[in-house]
């Protein structure tokens, strides 16, 4: 028994020293880049019975029309607008919408490039015509924002990611992305510098300020903030990176309910075949 | 196994059949009377979990090549056409994505059972081995899998590793072009990566049928590690028993899997993989899928590039050794006191070292890979062979129906009553 117990020791000062040497780096990096985690939002689309909140899709879509879509690009399909699940427009208003866009097309039957109004299968149209000339134009180019809100991350850090993944409460967070997004955008805290953010790696970042209150006009009396800005336009884009995000969630309670019941009556049945067993 | 088939065919067809190619019987003797010992538990299950997974990951797989495009310059967009546009597209890429994860877990539990009962010992060496060969398959295939979506990480994550091999003095250089098909990770490797990630699969599917059959020559080995003696006493036909229990297994699981898929289905992944791959911008961190994250931090402890990755095959290689390197005659770890505190550290060690795999190689985390990274060896080079010496171990009771009655509490009337001719295996 003694030489158990001398084996448990040994363990245990096996991974204290692992642990000791974890703590140090910690120490260590704290030190090195200062940047602040951001704070988890509460949106609509969290947790597992999560749905969009239309309007604020649709203020998130406007936000991006007149803001974000002058630099950057939005790979989507303009119909996805009136798709279910999305901000809710309707056909026609897709229809209007999309005839406002001019779509560089062709060629036609005699070979040649046209423009002509746009039509609900287009994407949107991107603002440059390739991340060359937007870096040429602003400095540096600026990222597709059709899967920016799942291609941004922040380091969670232990344990939180591990209580990321569970379902408890506080747990399952999935919603990173739009969080950054957010926190990005109410980021810019030094007001003689426009390229610093207190939440971009390193803080340097190449978008100047691109919102302020008042900027955009909301029509159903949602105060104009930076802050109502940022929230809905996260939102607009993580609906535009997981547009299936509603049919995804609704599916995923059935599944869960019919195999816990399955789980039940297979639990019963399995516990009767074995009853005159000992095992 | 099918020696113990009590299949006797009624039905003309199946009897006609039966004369030209026995299927049915086989069939019928490997999955409905093949005999179960009757004290596995539930991490017995994952067998058949996995098998459930395989053909899982193939179906899903099939349904997502119709609509995926192995090209550089359109993998990623039709991905996101899977995603967006194709019917049920998001649930079949999100099942296949994180039926990978489910399915190196699962192999994970798997393999770890199999060491905590000492499973790999005689007469099982060659299952054992299988087993090997498989999940080195399904290395090969899951990482391949990963550079389809042609996102940052892909890209990135291929480099990486397709460089390990110019590690090898001489040739080295010429392998890793070999391998890519150029001078880089490109449109080549890329197709190259696909057509083997769409062929290895099946030839997992035929190990795993000699895994099932070493399997059913060797029968199983269970939670007390001793053999049938007594068909009768310390069995229970395959089907409905095992069967069942199995299924139960498979459900619990899919519970799992199915959180996974509806709930957090980006948990898993690299956020930089939904930025299309840019051999311009290499990422702040490469870091692999976490099933790889454990062979990474070993691979990354050492400052040599050649023996880093020596260190890391021959992480993988020394589980083919196991049979070999435990000297102990006794199986379970529920009769092994100190070998059992040694698993347990082994298991830490082992997800110490996956953590230290996705944390950056600075500082304090490479000073800990590297005493975890030893440590790993130490359990398989010294642990094993030394403890089978020293190690006082408990008694092993006289067979399986002994134990059950053991922990039943009523072990005195074991011996009577012993079976008039007891079918003995061996």
């Amino acid at each position: 028994m003694a030489f158990t117990k001398k084996i448990g020791i040994a363990a245990a000062a096996l991974l204290g020293a692992v642990a000791f040497s974890n703590l140090t780096l910690r120490a260590e990096e704290g030190g090195g880049h200062e940047t602040p985690n951001p704070t988890r939002q509460t949106w609509s689309f969290s947790g597992p019975f999560g749905t969009f909140d239309r309007a604020q899709l649709q203020r998130g879509f406007k936000v991006y029309k007149e803001v974000c879509s002058n630099c950057h690009e939005l790979h989507i399909p303009i119909r996805t607008l009136a798709q279910p699940g999305g901000p809710g427009f309707t056909e026609d208003q897709v229809k209007t919408l999309a005839a406002t866009y001019t779509v560089h097309d062709g060629p036609n039957l005699q070979g040649e490039m046209f423009d002509r109004p746009g039509r609900p299968a287009d994407v949107f149209p991107a603002p440059f015509p390739n991340p060359e000339a937007a870096a040429a134009s602003l400095g540096a180019a600026p990222p597709d924002m059709s899967l920016l809100a799942k291609s941004i991350k922040f380091e969670r850090g232990f344990p939180a990611f591990v209580f990321d993944v569970l379902p408890i409460p506080g747990g399952m967070y999935q919603e990173v992305g739009p969080d950054l997004i957010y926190a990005i955008l109410n980021g810019y805290t030094k007001e003689d510098d426009p390229n610093w953010n207190l939440y971009f790696p390193g803080h340097k970042i190449a978008m100047g300020k691109p919102l302020a209150a008042g900027q955009v006009d909301y029509t159903d009396g949602t105060p104009t903030t930076l802050e109502q800005y940022s929230k809905d336009v996260a939102a607009f884009l993580y609906w535009a990176a997981e547009p299936s995000l509603e049919q995804r969630k609704r599916i995923g309670a059935r599944v869960m309910i019919f195999l816990l019941v399955l789980a039940g009556l297979l639990y019963f049945t399995k516990k009767k075949i074995w009853a005159d067993v000992a095992h | 196994m099918h020696g113990h088939s009590t299949f006797e065919p009624k039905n003309g067809v199946v009897k006609w059949l039966e004369a030209r190619l026995p299927i049915l019987s086989f069939m019928h003797g490997s999955f409905v009377a093949y005999p179960t010992p009757k004290n596995l538990n539930y991490w017995w299950t994952f067998g058949a979990i996995l098998s459930f997974m395989l053909i899982a990951q193939i179906v899903t797989g099939v349904v997502l090549t119709m609509h995926y495009t192995p090209e550089s310059t359109l993998a990623f967009s039709s991905v996101e056409k899977i995603m967006r546009d194709v019917n049920w597209g998001w649930m079949l890429r999100y099942a296949h994505s994180n039926g990978a994860s489910m399915f190196f877990f699962a192999v994970y539990i798997h393999i770890f059972r199999g060491i905590y009962y000492g499973s790999y010992k005689a007469p099982r060496e060659v299952l054992w081995i299988l087993g090997v060969i498989i999940f080195l398959l399904m290395m090969a295939t899951g990482f391949m899998g990963y550079v389809l979506p042609w996102g940052q990480m892909s890209f990135w994550g291929a480099t990486v590793i397709t460089n390990l091999f110019s590690a090898i003095p001489f040739v080295g250089d010429e392998i890793t072009v070999w391998l890519w098909g150029g001078y880089s990770v490109d449109n080549p490797t890329l197709n190259r990566f696909f057509a083997l990630h769409y062929l290895l699969p099946f030839i997992i599917v035929a190990v795993v049928g000699l895994h099932v059959w070493a399997l059913h020559v060797c029968g199983q080995n269970n939670p007390d590690g001793v053999e049938i003696k007594d068909i009768e006493k310390d069995t229970v036909p395959f089907t409905p028993h095992a069967t069942m229990k199995d299924s139960l297994g498979i459900v619990f699981f899919l519970l799992l899997y199915c959180w996974f898929i509806f709930y957090v289905p980006n948990y898993l992944g690299d956020a930089d993989n939904y930025i299309p791959a840019n051999p311009m911008k290499t990422p702040p961190h490469i870091v692999p899928e976490w099933y790889f994250l454990p062979f990474y931090a070993i691979l990354r402890s050492i400052p040599d590039k050649l023996a880093g990755v020596i260190a890391m095959f021959a992480a993988i290689a020394v589980l083919a050794f196991l049979p070999w390197l435990d000297t102990s005659k006794v199986r379970s770890a529920k009769y092994r006191p100190i070998y059992k505190i040694f698993f347990w550290v082994f298991v830490v060690c082992a997800v110490g070292l996956g953590y230290l795999g996705a944390m950056p190689p600075e500082g304090g985390f490479v000073l800990a890979s590297r005493i975890l990274a030893v440590a790993y060896f130490a359990f398989f080079l010294i642990v094993l062979p030394l403890l089978g010496l020293f190690e006082k171990t408990k008694p092993v009771p006289a067979s399986i129906a002994d134990a059950v009655l053991a922990k039943h509490g009523s072990a005195s009337s074991v011996a009577a009553g012993a079976a008039s001719a007891p079918q003995t295996k061996g």
